[in-house]
């Protein structure tokens, strides 16, 4: 069962700035949705390769040829902050 | 001629070609319509009307000229809002990006607008593509053109409502995890899911990059069909993309049912709606006397497929919607520091829906519970592989429901679960990568259209189209159509 502290930990590892009210009613869903999947334990899965995408391929790989990129103002037009030409953000780094 | 909105897209072109109808005629049609019953609808988010004026102008000179681009000359298409498109805001039904506007195009709009599509517009849809009735769109509710009180499905509802109630010819949509197939079904048209790897998914803003899917909505398979081809086929720009030929779809739809294996779907109707289970079990007497052999088919481990879904999917979207954080596009909100500003902008861009996926996601693959859940479910994904592979070994098609029943009203799913479990015949065919496709194949005793489901080998698109060809052929579903005035 998934607790009030368990979904503050992962709501600050996705973070989510969630209320009081969200967090409980996150851990009553999650642990509606948690219990549905552990019908997967009845599957014995022990010697089973991973599937991690449907088509079975290797490394696609392109020559290292520079190209054409998007233009800084484009890159920049959908910026919510920008100082010139930066992405401007608040203060990571203290005085 | 008949009112143009209620033609398919090859009657259209058909209509080009002979000089009955022109291609901003039509397009003036449409955007009439959509001016007068979208409303009602609410199948768009933004209509681009200058940019389908523009494209139907140029459309009319080379018919003119007597050089169309192909089949799909002069139709009028709406794109679901996850299709990036440059100039044109896509927002992916979600707060967050409510005023990003792309500087580029998806690759199957560069490749529809090369074989000169009129854009009508931008299409609603559960937020990132997470839900099965639309409602989880930050801006409106999308209305069923059969019943407006119910959800047309989702999340691809408001491509499916824009071609369910002639509101676009064709429409694009994304298949996650049943995302075309169930709207198609509940609004009574046609919907696929190609392979996985057949359509470039570059300009797709990624909910769940390995099941991820474009496809076509239509109003009958031979478009399906002829949209397919259109945006089929490898793409540098997408490295999961994969090279085999595209063949002509629409060449082979008439090859009719004969020597085909088609595999009957053995499922729990536990939970069905009865109606649904009648239909299809009449659609299956249709092939049988089309000429196709049947044989019952197990898929022993589908039944599981919804819950690794439901941990690979969150799982795969956590990762991929960590890249919403406010700094470089889309919505901000202030903070204190930068955690802090990423936290307050997640919370206050993403609907509740959204946010309860990134947290299941993150937490299946936190330190101590990934191969609990994330590695299991893989394994689970592996399983139901090889069910589908040993299917496919008997039988050419497997075929059963699309949905465990018909269009819900607004409302009615508040639980999540029970929302989810609406995928359930939808979502094994993601998790394996197979082609699928829903076609109409009646109605309930409530009026309301069902789906019939047809699964494919890997890029063997062309056996499920020729076969809900016959099948639509041989049945008069599509000449049924909802009334919106």
């Amino acid at each position: 069962m998934i607790e009030r502290k368990d979904v503050e930990h992962v709501a600050r590892l996705a973070r989510l700035a969630l209320s009081a009210a969200e967090i409980e009613k996150m851990r009553e869903q999650l642990n509606g949705i948690l219990a549905y999947i552990e019908k997967l334990n009845a599957l014995a899965t022990d010697d089973v390769e991973p599937t991690s995408h449907a088509v079975p391929m290797v490394n696609v790989m392109r020559d290292d040829a520079p190209g054409p990129c998007l233009p800084r103002d484009e890159a920049l037009a959908n910026a919510p902050d920008r100082a010139g030409e930066f992405f401007r953000v608040p203060r990571i780094i203290e005085d | 001629m008949t009112d143009p909105t209620r033609l398919t897209a090859h009657e259209l072109t058909d209509a080009f070609r002979s000089g009955a109808a022109t291609p901003s005629a039509v397009t003036e049609a449409y955007l009439g319509r959509i001016a007068k019953l979208d409303g009602k609808v609410r199948a768009y988010l933004t209509v681009t009307d200058g940019r389908a004026r523009a494209a139907a102008a140029a459309s009319d000179a080379r018919y003119r000229a007597g050089k169309p681009l192909g089949p799909l000359d002069g139709v009028p298409i709406s794109y679901k809002d996850v299709l990036s498109t440059r100039g044109v805001k896509t927002t992916c039904g979600s707060r967050i990006l409510e005023s990003w506007v792309p500087p580029f195009d998806a690759t199957v709009v560069t490749r529809l607008a090369a074989a000169g599509v009129v854009p009508l517009g931008k299409s609603n849809m559960d937020e990132f593509a997470m839900g099965s009735s639309t409602e989880h769109s930050a801006f409106q509710l999308t209305a069923n053109p059969w019943d407006l009180a119910r959800v047309p499905g989702g999340s691809s509802g408001g491509p499916a409502a824009a071609v369910a109630g002639d509101l676009a010819a064709i429409s694009l949509g994304t298949d996650t995890g049943g995302s075309i197939r169930q709207p198609g079904a509940f609004c009574g048209i046609v919907g696929m899911k190609p392979t996985y790897g057949r359509v470039s998914r570059y300009g797709l803003v990624a909910f769940a990059s390995s099941l991820d899917q474009i496809g076509p909505f239509a109003k009958d398979v031979r478009d399906a069909a002829l949209v397919l081809r259109a945006i089929a086929g490898v793409d540098p720009a997408d490295a999961t993309s994969v090279d085999v030929p595209v063949p002509d779809y629409a060449a082979s739809l008439g090859e009719g049912m004969r020597g085909l294996r088609v595999g009957v779907l053995e499922y729990d109707t536990a939970g069905m709606d009865p109606d649904v289970q009648r239909a299809v079990t009449a659609a299956i007497d249709v092939l049988k006397g089309l000429g196709a052999t049947t044989q019952a088919v197990t898929l022993p481990t589908a039944d599981h497929g919804l819950a690794a879904y439901y941990i690979i999917a969150p799982a795969e979207a956590s990762s991929n919607l960590a890249r919403y954080d406010g700094v470089k596009y889309g919505l901000r909100a202030l903070g204190k520091d930068l955690i802090d500003m990423e936290s307050r902008t997640r919370a206050a861009g993403f609907g509740a829906e959204v946010k309860r996926r990134i947290m299941l996601g993150t937490y299946a693959l936190s330190s101590g519970y990934y191969d609990a859940y994330y590695g299991k479910a893989q394994k689970v994904r592996t399983l139901i592989r090889r069910d589908f592979d040993a299917a496919f070994e008997h039988v050419d098609v497997i075929v059963g429901p699309t949905t465990p029943g018909v269009a819900f009203k607004h409302g009615e799913k508040e639980d999540p679960l029970a929302m989810y479990l609406n995928d359930v015949f939808t979502v094994p065919a993601n998790l394996s990568g197979n082609p699928g496709i829903s076609v109409p194949c009646g109605f309930s005793t409530s009026d309301l259209p069902i789906g019939l489901h047809l699964v494919g080998r890997a890029f063997d698109e062309a056996t499920i189209l020729r076969v809900a060809y016959a099948y639509e052929q041989a049945t008069t579903w599509r000449t049924r159509r909802p009334e919106l005035a």
